[in-house]
């Protein structure tokens, strides 16, 4: 079991050339803020790696941030073998929001991706099946949990406010 | 000459009595073999996230309550927990063995329904019936605690909503003890029935490996012979002051990790539930459990991921505050939406007939999926 | 109350009007499309099961809306899949009826204000005979909705549309 100090010194020893971050003044857990096209061979390593096996992606949730003007990633990774946890974060500019997914790593990353770019309009490189999940696929009024969506007047002819 | 053949697609859903709610599969066959499964999600998203961001604290279990709606305890327990994180709230003894109660029944009702309606779309409709006499049990005990049969806004922040009925205690004893040898009776009617082991044994088979990578968790990943259960692997709450097992598929009739070994970890864990709510009965303390809830819920900046164990599987609550009175985001990582990934894999090379018996096996809630 | 739901004791003729006697064949028959959408549609399968037992009433589930006579909208009704409903509503032969369970259905219910992705409501797609409140209803509640669309078959005619 690895303390989050430790998870972060294994990574910067890793990934001298990348620019990583901790962030430990949360009320709860620790963070790790890593680079949006890095992220995929941070996870790589997260998951291989002999002493950090972290095999279970526990969440993926995708944030707008309209005042950094970024919309941000967190990962949650959690091992079923070690069972200690971790938190990444990586931020993205809003109007070019890019990241590599992780799907290659954790098959659940799959729909959790989906998802986020759904409703925030994250666009992950490489990921096998960008499409909209939960909005239908005809749905071109924008992405609705961005901070400044607005909801059309009508969807197919149906009134959508009350 | 060759025969000219092609691939069909068969849509199911979302109008079907065996998706367990609005769910389409796009089912890509060759003769009667399936080759592909698409999942198409989405016909019931009730914008919980978005509904998240314009509510206070509170005012959000409610809408935890109609995520999963075979287990909205479950999913106010989550929450709770959660935003106690958050606040660093201690909540008194009384409030934390209550919450088990109710997180226990609850799970035996959900399981109930599980079962059921998994006999009913393989065509034992009879097991549905003799299920959902016990569910009314399990409702009328939640009944007279908060009031409400399905949705009960009961778990708070640091608290509940009501002490328990002066009855509860003895009602709920009397439940137990009608319920094991129902439990038995089911066993015997549907469990152990040669028909519907054929059915079910060796089909859908979810190896480990495969499991964990899909995220799969719960009873699915325990059907698969993996021992790992969030109230003990990551306890919270008072889960690590009771004595119960967890049970994992060993493979009984078939392969370890088939759709009977899923259905049967479940008989299994209503058996464990009982164990706990036993145990959680008679150390019942006394106390007032409206004591720690906060007047104004205002936590500091920052963010929290909790996880529970739901019937369902691994239920996480991800919250970012930002100072104010409500959330600045709030995710959540819904069992059933991670699980049904993996049906393409499970239902591949096996019958179209096969695909009810595997999607009812891995047991899932579009309120959930879809949120 | 006709002179069909009468009690005979022996043999006789019974004269009654063509209009009450289709009314009471629809009313005591009713077939329901077996689909469930939300919360509300698990307290649907509870008023099936043994304890409120719908079956008493005539109603038995059909999985195929063409053989069906009524609906229950169980539950919030998305944009997604009101154009889906719509279409089940269109399969099923007539005479038809829709009973609307639970405040989503009715109006959107909790998902009034903020519900980016929610039909406020069934009756802005399909015609709706009753509406059933509560969130959800109580299985009682929907009995007593099922009552109140029997109550209405049975006033139906022939030639004048009632209301």
């Amino acid at each position: 079991m690895k303390k989050a100090e430790e998870i972060f010194q294994l990574l910067k020893d890793n990934f001298p050339a990348s620019n990583l971050e901790l962030k430990t003044d949360q009320p709860t857990e620790a963070i790790i803020i890593a680079s949006p096209l890095e992220i995929d061979k941070i996870c790589f390593f997260l998951h291989d790696a002999p002493e950090l096996l972290f095999d279970d992606l526990m969440n993926l949730s995708g944030v707008d941030e309209p005042k950094a003007g970024v919309l941000t990633v967190y990962y949650h990774l959690g091992s079923t073998k070690i069972k200690h946890k971790i938190t990444l974060k990586v931020s993205t500019d809003r109007n070019k929001p890019e990241v590599s997914t992780v799907t290659e790593v954790w098959k659940s990353a799959d729909w959790h991706e989906r998802e986020a770019y759904d409703l925030l309009g994250i666009i992950f490189l490489n990921h096998p099946d960008l499409r909209r999940i939960l909005m239908p696929y005809d749905w071109d009024a924008g992405y609705p949990l961005r901070k400044d969506y607005e909801n059309p007047e009508f969807y197919q002819g149906m009134k959508v406010p009350y | 000459m060759a025969i000219k053949t092609e691939e069909m697609v068969l849509n199911m859903g979302p109008q079907h009595p065996s998706t367990h709610g609005v769910l389409r599969l796009e089912l890509a066959l060759e003769g009667e073999i399936i080759t592909n499964v698409i999942p198409h999600i989405g016909y019931l998203h009730r914008c919980f996230e978005k509904h998240c961001e314009a509510m206070t604290y509170p005012q959000i279990v409610p809408y935890t309550d109609r995520m999963d709606y075979l287990a909205p305890m479950g999913n106010e327990f989550g929450y709770a927990i959660a935003m106690e994180k958050l606040l660093g709230i201690q909540v008194p003894e009384r409030v934390d063995y209550i919450r088990v109660i109710m997180a226990e029944l609850q799970r035996i009702s959900s399981h109930l329904v599980a079962l059921g309606t998994y006999g009913a779309d393989i065509g034992a409709f009879t097991p549905f019936l003799y299920c959902f006499i016990d569910r009314e049990k399990v409702l009328n005990l939640f009944e007279i605690t908060c009031g409400a049969r399905l949705l009960y806004n009961y778990i708070w922040i640091g608290g509940l909503s009501h002490d328990l009925h002066p009855d509860f205690v003895r009602k709920t004893r009397e439940f137990i003890k009608e319920f094991r040898p129902n439990l038995k009776e089911i066993n015997d009617l549907l469990s152990h029935n040669r028909i519907f082991i054929d059915r079910t044994a060796n089909v859908g088979i979810l190896p480990i490996d495969t499991a964990i990578n899909y995220g799969v968790s719960g009873p699915n990943l325990r059907g698969s012979g993996f021992k790992w259960d969030i109230r003990k692997d990551d306890p919270y709450s008072i889960y690590n002051k009771f004595d119960f097992d967890i049970p994992v598929g060993e493979g009984k009739y078939g392969t370890v990790g088939d759709s009977w070994d899923r259905y049967y970890v479940r008989v299994l864990e209503m058996e464990e539930s009982c164990r706990i709510i036993e145990q959680a009965l008679d150390q019942l303390p006394e106390g007032d459990v409206q004591s720690a809830i906060p007047k104004r819920v205002k936590p500091v900046v920052g963010n929290v991921y909790a996880r529970v164990e739901n019937p369902r599987g691994d239920l996480g609550y991800f919250i970012i505050s930002d100072g104010s009175t409500s959330p600045y985001r709030v995710k959540v990582r819904a069992p059933s939406f991670v699980t049904m990934q993996v049906l393409n894999e499970l239902c591949k090379g096996y019958m179209v007939a096969d695909v009810v018996t595997i999607l009812g096996s891995i047991d899932i809630v579009l309120g959930e999926i879809d949120r | 109350m006709g002179f069909l739901d009468k009690e005979f004791t022996d043999g006789n003729i019974v004269i009654a009007k063509v209009e009450d006697l289709f009314n009471w064949a629809r009313l005591s028959s009713l077939w329901q499309v077996s689909f469930g959408l939300a919360c509300c549609a698990i307290e649907m399968m509870a008023t099936s099961a043994s304890h409120y037992d719908f079956d008493r009433f005539g109603v038995i589930p059909r999985p195929s809306p063409r053989h069906a006579d009524f609906i229950i909208i169980s539950g919030t009704v998305t944009l997604k899949m009101a154009t889906r409903i719509k279409r089940l509503y269109e399969q099923m032969p007539d005479p038809k009826y829709i009973i609307s369970m639970g405040s989503c259905a009715n109006c959107g219910g909790p998902y009034w204000e903020h519900g980016y992705h929610v039909l406020k409501g069934i009756d802005r797609v399909i015609p709706v005979d009753v509406y059933v409140p509560g969130c959800p209803p109580r299985p009682e509640a929907l009995l007593e909705g099922l009552l109140k669309l029997q109550e209405k078959i049975r006033h139906e005619s022939m030639i004048k549309k009632t209301a």
